[in-house]
């Protein structure tokens, strides 16, 4: 590194504030809806800030995450500076720009539809541009990440590519075919309206493409973790990585088994029939088999780690692991995050069992477990672990970072899981306010208060986590070694051929969507079924 | 340092591995097992059905004009709730139906996506303008249940209630006689 620090330390900067203020707007909602506050005078406000919330988390937040970490992956497993650097930076301004644009509409109080979009509610076509650009942007990240893979591949024919490569460049193609579903919906179906040219929509049909993008877009938040579980972890902690192999299967099954699934968002929705989702339900199962897979090889990675200091017995390795590291810690919380959130995943997609919580408290308190939790405490190690290559100067504060982590974990645990039970006695989500004076809402008020609660001490932690970037900003210059990877347990084991393409998945990719999707959506075009747009743009 | 790492065998790391994949992709197959059966078996299916309606003309014709909404004894004696969800409200706002008593749900939206779930059951529905949502359930026990919409339909979404109370049939009976149909109280 580098001829990219500038450029990752601008996406970082921009994601890291991105995220602080929206996670502060989140305790916001949460407090405004809880006992403590009255009803809220203008509802709007509540849908407004959701909206934000939303747009930034989902949408620029991770996004610049991935891309940052990209480009620094490029950098530091190809091991040659990056190819395209004033194309990163255009995509860069792009995304700002964009970011700017959407949130501004959303500012303005003429965006308030939430950042799922909801046609026929039809925004200022402003939100639609920004998202838009910030999705070109990150194209440009995808199209960078595949042209230096191929120029590495050139220079060293025949070599397997570096792991951390390659799942970076399986999360950039699994990024780009994922936008597809709402690129779609937002350029086909809902601009041409915002902008005054056609006064209906099809609602059905908008929900099945934006459903192609909704989950699959989850992987993507989760791309730039697991990197950091393969090749990060192992390597801080002074372990090994188990099995080279299993990891970049587990990339690649990622990028076939994401898109197929998403219509398990719409089981209650009339507009598919129950054949597509119960085909859905079964690739949403497969699916949490790359996760498994890498459960397994993350914690054996791990477990070889404690046994080279020593670590010795059945379970009694676990003590000899240092716990005083944060890239130990936080993977660790990160998984009990992970299992608690994949348990009810599974029962999300379960058909039958989704009906008791579609929609309800439960959903909110679910993703927020996974992405929030289990995701975002590893992005907190990734700037940890990359942040003295970035600046030069080193992060010495673990004791500030553990509890960092900690704040974060036991934030998160305290909103989550009462979430989850409200969600199962019938709590709805999207609720500006609630009559607590309800006899039959009464039950559900404390698991609100346990929102704000845990939501503080997750605002503290992101205040935290900030400071601790900027202390490393003003720490002295330093030397440091060369940036590494984990190294394999075999580090030279072959690499089998389709393990180091992507030809096979990519194809797998398009054709099981092309399968899973050509039919729900070729039937929704055939039936007439626009209805009238509703603006709520000012 | 690899050296001392190599004491774990190669085909030991390897059989570990292939053994959970084995046993996590059978948990997996498990699960879907048991939701396919319980979907042929019990017909459990969400709702489907894919039954296209023009929101502008609910009132006009059809069968969801307003003196055909809420609880109805079709011809055949079996019942059908109709409902329509608007911005912001549920019409019927209250639904009246017998305990132990199979009843199929037919609702659609006037205006942009809405949805439903009935507290304590596992009724549970989107409404999505330009289409009709059907399914079948039963209520086992008398008594009330809140319906709140589920599904952001605009800034009033929160203030978007409805109930529905399950009565004796003996009740029920009498209130479908009674002028207007079933209704609360």
């Amino acid at each position: 590194m580098y001829s990219a620090r500038r450029l990752v330390l601008a996406h970082f900067w921009a994601a890291f504030i991105v995220f602080f203020v929206a996670i502060v707007f989140g305790e916001w909602q949460m407090f405004v809806r809880s006992p403590w506050h009255a009803w809220i005078d203008i509802p709007e406000h509540y849908y407004r800030s959701v909206t934000g919330h939303g747009t930034a988390l989902a949408y620029v937040f991770p996004t610049l995450i991935a891309m940052g970490f990209g480009y620094s992956i490029s950098e530091t497993s190809l091991k040659r500076p990056l190819l395209g650097l004033k194309w990163a930076w255009i995509a860069f301004w792009l995304l700002m720009i964009g970011a700017a644009m959407a949130v501004g509409a959303v500012a303005t109080g003429s965006a308030s539809v939430l950042y799922t979009f909801y046609p026929p509610l039809i925004a200022s076509p402003f939100y639609y541009l920004g998202v838009v650009l910030v999705v070109v942007g990150s194209w440009i990240w995808v199209a960078l990440m595949a042209l230096n893979l191929h120029a590495w591949r050139k220079e060293h024919p025949g070599h397997a590519v570096p792991l951390a490569m390659y799942a970076n460049v399986a999360g950039a193609f699994l990024w780009a075919w994922t936008a597809v579903g709402a690129a779609l919906e937002i350029l086909v179906q809902i601009l041409p309206v915002a902008l005054g040219l056609r006064h209906t929509i099809d609602a059905g049909l908008a929900r099945v493409l934006f459903s192609w993008t909704l989950h699959a877009i989850v992987y993507f938040w989760l791309m730039p973790a697991y990197i950091a579980f393969y090749t990060i972890v192992p390597r801080a902690i002074g372990g090994r990585l188990y099995s080279d192999t299993m990891a970049r299967l587990s990339f690649a099954l990622f990028l076939v088994f994401a898109m197929p699934i998403g219509i398990h968002h719409l089981f209650a929705d009339p507009q598919v029939g129950s054949g597509f989702k119960f085909i859905h339900t079964v690739f949403t199962g497969m699916v949490a088999v790359p996760t498994l897979l890498t459960v397994f090889t993350i914690c054996a990675s791990v477990e070889i780690a404690a046994r080279l200091r020593g670590g010795r017995g059945l379970v009694g390795w676990l003590k000899a692991l240092p716990w005083e590291n944060p890239a130990m810690l936080a993977p660790a919380l990160s998984f009990v995050m992970l299992g608690l959130g994949g348990a009810g995943g599974l029962i999300n997609m379960s058909y039958q069992l989704d009906s008791t919580i579609h929609n309800t408290q439960w959903i909110t308190g679910h993703f927020h477990l996974i992405f929030a939790g289990a995701i975002v405490i590893m992005y907190f190690v990734i700037a940890y672990d990359l942040w003295p290559h970035l600046t030069g100067r080193a992060l010495i504060s673990h004791g500030a970072m553990r509890l960092q982590l900690w704040l974060w974990f036991i934030g998160m645990i305290i909103m989550t899981l009462p979430w989850h039970l409200a969600g199962l006695i019938g709590m709805p989500r999207r609720m500006a306010y609630f009559d607590y004076s309800n006899a039959a809402i009464a039950p559900e008020a404390w698991t609100v208060m346990a929102g704000v609660v845990g939501g503080a001490l997750v605002v503290l932690s992101g205040a935290l986590f900030l400071l601790i970037l900027l202390r490393g900003q003003r720490a002295p210059v330093g030397s440091l070694p060369e940036y590494r990877y984990s190294v394999a347990l075999h580090p030279d084991a072959p690499v089998p051929k389709i393990l180091n393409t992507f030809a096979v998945w990519v194809a797998l990719m398009i054709a099981l969507t092309v399968v899973n999707y050509g039919m729900p959506i070729g039937e929704l075009l055939t039936l007439k079924t626009a209805v009238p747009a509703i603006s709520v743009a000012r | 340092m690899t050296d001392q790492v190599t004491s774990v065998p190669d085909d030991a790391a390897a059989r570990a591995e292939k053994r959970w994949a084995i046993v996590a992709s059978a948990c997996i197959a498990f699960i879907l097992a048991v939701v396919g059966y319980t979907g042929v078996h019990w017909a459990t299916m969400p709702p489907s059905g894919i039954e296209p309606v023009d929101p502008t003309r609910l009132h006009v014709a059809g069968e969801f004009i307003e003196s055909n909404l809420g609880t109805q004894m079709e011809p055949d004696g079996t019942l059908v709730v109709r409902l329509i969800a608007q911005q912001y409200s549920f019409v019927p706002q209250c639904i009246v139906v017998p305990e132990s008593t199979p009843v199929t749900f037919r609702g659609t939206s006037a205006d942009v996506v809405h949805g439903f779930l009935i507290t304590g059951t596992n009724s549970n529905a989107m409404l999505v303008p330009g289409y009709i949502t059907t399914f079948k359930t039963q209520f086992s026990t008398i008594g009330d249940h809140l319906m709140p919409c589920h599904e952001f339909c605009g800034n009033g979404h929160a203030a978007m209630w409805a109930r529905v109370s399950v009565v004796s049939k003996e009740e029920f009976l009498r209130r479908l006689r009674a002028k207007g149909g079933p209704g609360c109280v």
